[in-house]
């Protein structure tokens, strides 16, 4: 995986004691501060970073794309003998797209809705008056059978919308190269796709970077992908660099605490021990679960049908706890809405401890909601900003007859449990995206409930974050003996933390098993690619 | 092919609508106070005992409810809105003869209402943190508060009696016997106060919209990947922003087709445009509800087409809808 | 930063708001400074502003002082302004809200409706309603409610929609709470900033509208109003032209203020947070 970097030449971008001021009432007073690296010739430097290190303001000062309010006040950016802090707009322009190409994070937004594919392709070269309007389409097309989408001729006549995120990240990856540049600047340009997808888009660029010979400065929150394609590495913390050096010695040696610690927060790729649940009672049993998503068709468009559940079957039994796997669109998440009975299932059985949870309506499915509890994604709107966390928690019990001083106290009480103690009278702005998590698994626990659904209540934290949540479930599980069901798109999380695996594909179970079952011996070729997938799979990073 | 689909299910929701609007009417026409008759005949024939009594006879006002009704909504679907005692014609045929006047009027006042209203929108838009795009705001938020009644007013006052450089009322100048171009130009000269200051409403909210919605079109994504394209500036907010942002503003238009239709009435009046605007003020003056029920009708039937074509540019603009997702 | 010092932030919002209350003293002073009713003749017809010891705006077609007519209409105006919005609003946030909560049929016969509503010009349609029910406070009040409340439906349904699905409301539900107790206490709270905001242009609004219905005649008889002072000056602009001008400058200035007040709440209870995430 060590692609030989050229360091015989100048480095095409040399960083020296970069530091960017960010407007007053920010967090800090600089986005990064006395930042110095390069990127040399030929090779993949990868920047690492949670979120509010910084990693994306030196790109973004490299492009001129600062946002408003957000200046250099010291430093160099030296760029082909020039310091780009020192341009001009214009003189920007004529960098942008030619020499210096950049992809963005979010496929979804990043293209022009109106616009057709190829013609946003075709406008690289407008940019710079190069090629005839007929060569540049020619070239679209070219780029785009490069960058691998499928059917081109189609796809360049195509909107944004009509694609996937994947290709739409393929288009941007044409657009940005379409020049040749010197040097590409990614920007978490897999942060928001599917693992499998990710995995292509990751071997494209390595693909196109050693064509091309170009330099890559990418951008990214995974060390999994900086085993997977860097060639060296600088990691940063709140705007500081605090290691640099080549990606295996880093990844095996790091010098750094934090570098450390980010490394092992990685779940890690040990295969899991076996375990099983302590128990034999059924808990949850759900046999031919069917759910069809219609939307209603317009005038013009057809009615729609997505057949999210196809005759899903499970059992889960007390004390267990049981990771759903899928990329999006698998199911997962319904199948979670279902067990919890935000939606219901078309056809099936659902019951939960031998009663019947599927037919359940109105008052009567009310009065025994408590028993299955969710803990959702969005740390940031799983909480109802208006009213205080230990209102929060107590609504549940006060809903169900609770007297409201009883369930306060027990709020104040959970709130302990998972380390907040004492705060039961803030409101949930005061408190970062990790706190609320924790906020919603004491939510969750307020009503006693035999099975918890957690939907990816991981995967919109930092990666040190998400380590530290993992750590409280599993206390918690360890502690009150929780029955689980963990919904999530990362197999190594729930490897760390299931007892048993379901992988699902399309709306159908395609493997279940023990955790090391699924990890060792996987029996589907969906759960082989899953696992093949993994960035920096075949990496042993350091502390294995 | 497709759009005639489109255009033909909007009308069959039209006809719904305008069939409830007559229903509306005739109940409207029951709930006014005193003699049903009385009220027909307009203050013309309210004293006189036996041309009431005709009346009832005639337009079975001593039947059931249910009969007046069904003559009521049959009438309206041959096109029968009832008679005008007051100017002893026709409704439809009074309505008809003025429908022209307003058509331009308010075509012209949409027309020019949108177009400037997008460009003072840009303009500010590109001036946001410099003096002259707050003075762009700040005119079209007093434009926005003034009542459109007093600035036609003001304008007649400013622009007819004391500048005398265009005229204050009508539509033509009349007895000077125009015809051809010369009445083009005439009917034009009389058209810019009216037109104007019923535009200036309707261009004070399209500049306040066109600002809000290009500065937000401009923090989008995809601009900061036009950017990075190298491209210039001003391809920047003509393809990729104002493309973007003009979406929003043409289902605002549709949005105000009523409220254009109701400054209609206001501006015809004080101008005297002898249009349906004017005709309902006088209807108004004379009691005459038969005349305004049917002008309302015929203003919601107005709006009603003209919100299937402000619906039918939208889908043409916007490829998500027009090659369904 | 507090609801105060963010409202103040907006310099136009702090001129509205200055504006805004001397007009509520006018109204409130417009009994004690002219104690007589301004139906009241008091001098000679058609004096010019300023030409009398007295009657800074000058007296009208029929004697009447100006000045008067202009405090007590103020109060005219903010009365009806405020009511109708009220009426408006009590018929629009019920219907939006469960409208946008429960969708389904209610959803679809409530839009269809809103939409009936929305086709009609409601100028039009209020002029009907007045000329139908006979001009008087009470009927201006209940034609402009009848008129106004479609945008404050489509509002809070806008906002029930995109809120019903919030991962809170859902908890919510989760733990048992029943669908009124989730409307009022989770929903709805979160929506109160737009409706205010809206609430205050609505205000404005219904002054525009009670004063082009006065302009043409279909104003309260008994009340003396802005508008209906500009109507009946309208065949003398020519000898008169402050007869229009003066009641016209208020009416701007209020709905300027309302305005200007409406952005500045806006500001304040909707303060742009970004999450900066590098």
């Amino acid at each position: 995986m060590t692609a030989e970097a050229n360091t015989s030449r100048e480095p095409v971008l040399s960083l020296r004691n970069l530091t960017i001021a960010l407007p007053t009432g920010a967090d800090r007073d600089h986005a990064v501060e006395e930042v110095s690296y390069d990127v040399a010739r030929g090779e993949i430097l990868c920047v690492v970073g949670e979120s509010g290190s910084g990693k994306s303001m030196a790109a973004n000062a490299v492009m001129g794309l600062l946002p408003k309010g957000v200046h250099p006040v010291g430093g160099q950016a030296i760029f082909d003998g020039q310091d780009l802090l020192t341009l001009t707009e214009k003189q920007h322009r004529k960098l942008r797209g030619l020499r210096i190409g950049m992809i963005f994070q979010e496929p979804m937004t990043a293209l022009n809705p109106l616009m057709r594919v190829g013609a946003q392709i075709a406008e690289v070269f407008e940019a710079h008056g190069k090629l005839s309007g007929r060569e540049r389409q020619a070239q679209a097309l070219a780029l785009l059978t490069e960058v691998g989408i499928p059917d081109p001729e189609k796809a360049i006549r195509a909107y944004p919308f009509q694609l996937s995120g994947g290709q739409r990240q393929r288009v941007m990856i044409a657009m940005a190269l379409a020049l040749e540049p010197e040097l590409l600047i990614a920007d978490e340009p897999t942060t928001a796709l599917d693992v499998t997808t990710q995995a292509q888009i990751l071997e494209l660029i390595r693909d196109l970077q050693a064509r091309r010979g170009m330099s890559v400065m990418f951008i990214t929150h995974d060390f999994g992908v900086v085993a997977e394609v860097a060639n060296r590495v600088c990691v940063m913390r709140h705007g500081r660099i605090v290691e640099l050096g080549e990606a295996e010695e880093v990844l095996k040696h790091p010098q750094n605490d934090y570098t450390r610690a980010l490394i092992e927060a990685i779940p890690s790729n040990v295969i899991p021990e076996a375990r099983g649940a302590e128990t034999d009672t059924a808990l949850l049993e759900v046999a031919g679960l069917n759910k069809v998503f219609r939307s209603k068709g317009g005038l013009f468009k057809p009615a729609r049908e997505v057949h999210a559940l196809q005759d899903v079957s499970f059992s889960l039994v007390k004390g267990e706890t049981i990771g759903i796997v899928g990329e999006s669109g698998s199911g997962k998440s319904t199948l979670g809405r279902c067990v919890v009975r935000l939606e219901r299932p078309d056809s099936g059985t659902l019951s939960l401890s031998g009663t019947d949870f599927m037919h359940l309506k109105g008052e009567g499915l009310r009065r025994e909601r408590h028993r299955v509890q969710m803990i959702f994604q969005d740390p940031y709107a799983s909480l109802n900003p208006r009213h205080r966390v230990g209102y929060a928690i107590a609504q549940g019990p006060i809903a169900n007859g609770v007297p409201k001083a009883k369930a306060m106290t027990q709020a104040n009480d959970l709130l302990d449990l998972v380390g907040l103690g004492g705060t039961a009278d803030r409101f949930p702005h005061e408190f970062s995206g990790g706190q609320r998590q924790r906020i919603g698994i004491a939510r969750a626990l307020a009503l006693n409930p035999e099975l918890i659904v957690a939907d990816e209540a991981v995967s919109a934290l930092d990666v040190s974050i998400q380590a530290q949540i993992l750590e409280l479930l599993e206390d918690l599980k360890q502690k009150l003996s929780l029955s689980l069901l963990f919904i999530t798109h990362d197999l190594r999380v729930a490897a760390q933390i299931c007892d048993r695996i379901i992988v699902m594909q399309h709306g159908r179970i395609v493997e279940q098993g023990s955790a090391r079952d699924v990890f060792l011996a996987p029996q589907a070729t969906y759960t082989r690619q899953l696992l093949d997938a993994i960035p920096g799979r075949e990496h042993e990073l350091a502390d294995a | 092919m497709l759009y005639a689909r489109l255009i033909l299910s909007r009308l069959a929701k039209a006809v719904i609508v305008l069939f409830l609007i007559v229903i509306f009417n005739f109940f409207l026409i029951q709930m006014a106070p005193g003699d049903p008759a009385a009220i027909l005949a307009g203050e013309a024939g309210a004293t006189d005992e036996e041309f009431l009594r005709q009346l009832r006879e005639r337009f079975g006002l001593d039947q059931p409810l249910y009969v007046q009704l069904w003559r009521y909504v049959s009438g309206v679907a041959m096109l029968d809105f009832g008679f005008s005692y007051r100017q002893q014609m026709p409704v439809l045929d009074l309505i008809m003869a003025r429908m022209p006047a307003t058509l331009l009027l308010t075509g012209t006042a949409f027309v020019l209402s949108l177009v400037m209203g997008i460009v003072a929108g840009s303009m500010a838009a590109a001036r946001v943190k410099k003096p002259s795009g707050s003075i762009i705001m700040a005119l079209a938020l007093i434009f926005y508060a003034t009542p459109l009644f007093w600035v036609a007013l003001m304008s007649v006052v400013l622009f007819s009696v004391y500048l005398d450089l265009l005229p204050a009322y009508g539509m033509y100048t009349v007895g000077a016997g125009h015809t051809g171009l010369a009445l083009v130009l005439d009917v034009g000269k009389h058209l810019i106060l009216p037109a104007t200051t019923l535009a200036l409403f309707f261009m004070a909210i399209y500049t306040r919209m066109t600002r809000a919605s290009m500065l937000e079109a401009s923090q989008q994504d995809f601009v900061k990947t036009a950017r990075a394209k190298g491209l210039s500036p001003r391809i920047i907010q003509r393809r990729h922003i104002l493309r973007n942002a003009l979406l929003p503003i043409i289902t605002l238009a549709g949005l105000q087709a009523g409220q254009m239709v109701g400054g209609a009435i206001l501006t015809e009046t004080v101008f005297a445009w002898p249009g349906i605007g004017r005709l309902m003020y006088e209807a108004l003056m004379q009691r005459d509800y038969n005349l305004l029920l049917g002008i309302f009708f015929f203003s919601a039937a107005l709006v009603i087409v003209f919100n299937i074509f402000t619906d039918l540019v939208y889908r043409l603009a916007d490829p998500r809808i027009k090659e369904g997702s | 930063m507090s609801f105060f010092a963010r409202f103040a932030q907006n310099r136009g919002a702090l001129v509205g708001l200055i504006i805004l209350l001397a007009i509520i003293l006018m109204a409130i002073l417009a009994p004690l400074i002219f104690p007589e009713s301004p139906w009241r003749m008091v001098q000679r017809p058609f004096l010019a502003p300023m030409e009398v010891e007295g009657f800074w705006l000058g007296t009208d077609t029929m004697g009447r002082n100006v000045a008067a007519g202009i405090m007590h209409g103020a109060w005219v105006s903010l009365l009806i302004g405020l009511v109708s919005t009220t009426v408006a609003l009590a018929i629009g946030v019920p219907l939006g809200a469960i409208a946008g909560y429960y969708g389904g049929l209610i959803d679809d016969a409530l839009m269809r409706f809103t939409e009936f509503f929305q086709t009609i010009p409601n100028f039009a349609l209020a002029i009907v309603l007045v000329a139908i029910m006979q001009p008087s406070i009470t009927s201006i009040v209940l034609a402009i409610a009848l008129v106004s409340w479609p945008p404050v439906a489509r509002l809070v349904r806008a906002e029930f929609m995109s809120l019903r699905n919030r991962e809170y409301v859902e908890a919510a539900r989760l733990v048992g709470q029943t669908n009124t107790t989730i409307i009022l206490r989770q929903i709805l709270p979160n929506t109160l900033s737009p409706i205010i905001v809206l609430a205050s242009l609505m205000v404005a609004t219904a002054i525009l509208l009670e004063s082009a219905l006065s302009f043409l005649g279909l104003g309260d008889p008994n009340v003396m109003s802005w508008g209906y002072m500009i109507g009946a000056a309208r065949t003398v602009i020519r000898q008169a032209w402050w007869l229009s001008f003066f009641p016209g400058l208020a009416i701007l200035l209020t709905v300027l203020a309302l305005n200007l007040v409406g952005e500045g709440l806006d500001d304040a209870l909707n303060p742009k947070l970004s999450r900066e995430r590098s």
